[in-house]
């Protein structure tokens, strides 16, 4: 035989364009057998919502189920407001707003924590940053908030967190008004 | 011819894959809407399910090239009876899980499908009701039966890889075969050498490419015509009340649902069955049986078979009737789709006979009468005279 | 038996494959959506979402289809706001809160009004308007199952009642649809059908200009039923644009790896078999 040996180089080239092949198709055929398991389109759909509030009367609460946790839309009088507003830092055992619509670093004054300038509006996700537990509302527990019935914290009229075993204040979900009567959690 | 094994073993891994995962989203308790949950919110879903159905269809052409393949080249026989038998029982099994997994999307067809099926053990004398029931968890199929066939759908497949693991082990053992049919000298290691190649890369490298094609193939049914192979009534929910027009099985089970249909009342050989049990055995009986006994004649083979060439390759009288046997095979399956009335009915009866026929008379009466040629007698030597050694230069 | 066999062999050869057109037979009608490279056309799913709230509707669910798909990629190409518009027109029921409310996206279309009326979800692909010929199965590869194509002949379908017809026969008459009550008086001697098709529970519901196209779309019968058949295509099947596209992106890949491992096959063999 005149040829019984390719070049080297050639072959080589062969076997690593086949071999790299290969392994793409197998990467590429391994992805969605693990994307499967991410949430499906129906459950995606359920991440931003839309509620109408052209109901909810000032001195009530609204309460919708989001992302398979309540959510209290509270439209606060203005003795709530005023209540809030005249809390000092020092008197608040978690200091940060914990408000999703503003920066972490902000602290948890009144105005921190609702989405108006008036600050008739506050949105909190409905579970006690303690062990998980929907508190009860309408002015419940000593500082006129937020009551957590399993271990007893107390949530003023912020919902921040004044009394108990509970480390932090009601976390306020990302939420904004899309129209006059419409919010749009998520 | 050798290259289904590994698409066999491709597929099995693929369909266990996809099945546990379709399995994390499908819900026995609303089986039909769960399975459009699939199709239409589940990421990837309609690829992996259309992947997982389809798939049972590669499973089964792939099994039946790998089934005629060895009745061609006598890869049945001695000393490779054990793996026969192996692959014989990985068969059925592969018809049990087909059939579980084709009730679960509780369509129409899923519905009667299990009622006509499960209706074949109501045909054994005496017990047959009682077995029919305790098969169903009730009368009649119901999301009870759904419940016990999905679990039964999810085991069997596991059943089936160490059935599979003992096949390869089996063969292993034996060696494979091979288009000549002569054994591997295993006299020195010189001689095995002549005879063999490694299975790295040579067998690996042909295999892979064949895998290749037929995953081509297997892409565009999936991608363009992935409900040809199905029933468009299973895409009717499941109605207890209302029977299909034509209840036709997975094409993979025509030929044997053909023979199942053949034998009705006025068939001789049933009759006079019937009269010498006294009626015991009667028509409906009868055809479950028969199907059963065709695919047992077909675990037979490596006795029934008297020749002593192993290869149909030197066997032409053996060829033409195998090839008669193969055209049969198609016959019956198309057969089995048409409706059960005249002139089907008849022709099922002559299919059917054929079958027999071959693996109970032919077979064993050839190897009395044919004069086959004369095989090569090392594998070297048939190696040899397809790729002619060059002279050296 | 042998010449009953005889017979058989006579019959499928001669005579079964002597397929006609008959009144009642089902026509390929050209889709967007057919072929490797076929797509929805989503000014069709528009229309045929038009005639299928205006028409269909009243009696017809889409259980599995949520609002929210109607802005779905591949589809009727609406955009979110488009969707939520249409969905705010209906109200449905919340088990939960055990009342009426507006519809949300995230709300599936209501299920059939009636026992009797099926839900039209999954329809196209529930009905096969193609076979044979003889059970062979080359018709639906070369034209598709022909769901849609059904849809259309059954819309199609709603002709004069022949006049074999008893009195006060229940159901409307339709050429295509198969499994319906059927009157003895249209049986022959042999108690075979003397007429296609059979009585359905339904009135004809398309005559012919039944809604008004905003892009002034032909209205006539066979196009609204051509609009609607399309929708419910994409109903039935709404990720088929991905799944033609993905198709397409495999098919061309493992072309591209079958070519490789065809060469380096052919490279390790030939040292075995050039030189033996």
């Amino acid at each position: 035989m005149s040829h019984t040996e390719d070049t080297g180089s050639r072959r080589d080239f062969l076997y690593f364009a086949t071999g790299s092949t290969a392994a793409v198709a197998t990467v590429a055929a391994v992805w969605p057998l693990v994307n499967q398991m991410n949430p499906s389109a129906d459950v995606q759909a359920l991440a931003s919502i839309d509620v109408p509030i052209d109901g909810v009367e000032m001195g009530t609460q609204l309460t919708v189920k989001y992302l398979g946790k309540p959510v209290f839309i509270r439209r606060r009088t203005q003795a709530e407001i005023d209540d809030a507003r005249s809390v000092t830092m020092d008197d608040l055992p978690d200091t940060t707003s914990q408000n999703n619509n503003v920066a972490q670093d902000k602290d948890a004054s009144d105005q921190n924590r609702t989405l108006d300038e008036a600050g008739e509006w506050l949105v909190m996700v409905g579970v006690c940053t303690h062990l998980g537990c929907v508190p009860l509302g309408d002015g419940a527990g000593d500082f006129g908030g937020w009551f957590c019935p399993c271990h007893g914290s107390h949530y003023d009229t912020a919902g921040r967190i004044r009394k108990g075993p509970a480390p932090l204040n009601l976390l306020v979900p990302v939420a904004k008004f899309t129209s006059e009567t419409v919010l749009k959690l998520g | 011819m050798w290259i289904w094994g590994i698409v066999l073993v491709f597929t099995l891994v693929m369909q266990i894959v996809t099945g546990v995962i379709l399995a994390m989203h499908y819900n026995v308790g609303d089986p039909f809407a769960s399975v459009e949950h699939i199709m239409r919110n589940v990421n990837g879903g309609w690829a992996l399910r259309y992947m997982h159905a389809n798939g049972a269809s590669l499973f089964f052409i792939a099994v039946y090239m790998h089934i005629f393949r060895g009745l061609y080249y006598g890869s049945y026989k001695s000393p490779r009876e054990v793996t026969w038998i192996i692959g014989m029982l990985i068969y059925v099994a592969m018809m049990a899980t087909g059939f579980l997994g084709y009730v679960l999307p509780w369509g129409q067809m899923s519905f009667w499908g299990a009622t006509v099926i499960t209706g074949l053990f109501g045909a054994i004398p005496g017990v047959g009701e009682s077995i029919q029931t305790w098969l169903l968890g009730g009368p009649s199929v119901s999301l009870a039966t759904l419940n016990r066939f999905f679990s039964l759908h999810y085991l069997l497949p596991f059943v089936i890889v160490g059935l599979v693991a003992l096949h390869i082990w089996a063969f292993h053992t034996t060696g494979n075969s091979n288009p000549a049919g002569v054994e591997v000298r295993r006299g020195s290691k010189e001689e095995v050498e002549k005879d063999t190649l490694p299975f790295w890369p040579y067998f690996v490298m042909k295999d892979l490419f064949a895998l290749a094609v037929i995953l081509i193939v297997f892409a565009v049914v999936v991608g363009f015509l992935p409900t040809y192979l199905g029933h468009p009534d299973n895409y009717i929910p499941a109605n207890p009340l209302v029977t299909p027009a034509h209840i036709v099985p997975e094409w993979y089970y025509l030929p044997f649902y053909a023979i199942l249909r053949a034998f009705t009342d006025d068939v001789w050989a049933v009759q006079l069955v019937s009269i010498l049990t006294g009626g015991i055995v009667t028509a409906k009986f009868f055809g479950v049986l028969a199907m059963f006994a065709a695919i047992f004649v077909m675990a037979l083979v490596p006795w029934l078979d008297t020749s002593k060439v192993k290869s149909g390759r030197y066997r032409p009288a053996f060829r033409f009737f195998f090839w008669l046997l193969a055209a049969d095979f198609m016959f019956l399956m198309w057969l089995g789709a048409m409706p059960a009335e005249e002139p089907y009915a008849s022709l099922s009866l002559l299919g059917t006979a054929y079958w027999f026929g071959y693996f109970l008379i032919i077979l064993p009466l050839l190897g009395v009468f044919e004069r086959p040629k004369a095989p090569p007698e090392t594998i070297e030597e048939d190696f040899d005279s397809h790729y002619p050694p060059k002279p050296a230069e | 038996m042998f010449k009953k066999i005889l017979l058989s062999v006579m019959l499928v050869a001669g005579f079964g494959s002597a397929a006609t057109a008959k009144p009642g037979a089902i026509e390929d009608v050209e889709f967007s959506f057919e072929g490797p490279f076929g797509r929805f056309d989503a000014f069709q799913l528009q229309r045929g979402l038009q005639v299928f709230t205006e028409s269909c509707a009243d009696c017809h669910g889409l259980q599995y289809l949520s609002y929210r798909n109607l802005a779905d990629e591949g589809g009727l190409g609406w955009t979110e706001d488009q969707m939520k518009a249409y969905t705010g027109q209906f109200e449905v029921f919340d088990a939960e809160n055990d009342k009426l409310r507006t519809a949300i996206p995230t709300d599936r279309f209501p299920s059939s009004q009636f026992e009797g009326a099926p839900d039209l979800t999954l329809i196209t692909k529930a009905r096969a308007g193609f076979s044979g010929p003889n059970g062979l199965g080359i018709n639906q590869l070369l034209k598709g199952m022909g769901g849609p194509e059904y849809v259309v002949a059954f819309l199609n379908g709603f002709v004069e009642a022949p006049e074999c017809t008893p009195e006060n026969f229940g159901g409307t008459y339709n050429t295509v649809f198969a499994p319906g009550a059927y009157p003895n008086e249209c049986l022959d001697e042999n108690d075979k059908r003397t007429i296609p098709g059979s009585w359905v529970g339904m009135p004809q519901i398309l005559f012919g200009e039944d809604v008004e196209f905003s892009d002034g779309s032909p209205n006539d019968i066979h196009n609204q039923a051509m609009d609607v058949a399309a929708f419910l295509m994409w109903t039935a099947e709404p990720k088929m644009t991905d799944r033609k596209k993905a198709a397409g992106v495999w098919v061309v890949f493992l072309t591209f790896l079958t070519v490789l491992l065809y060469l380096t096959n052919k490279k390790i063999w030939a040292k075995v078999k050039r030189k033996a």
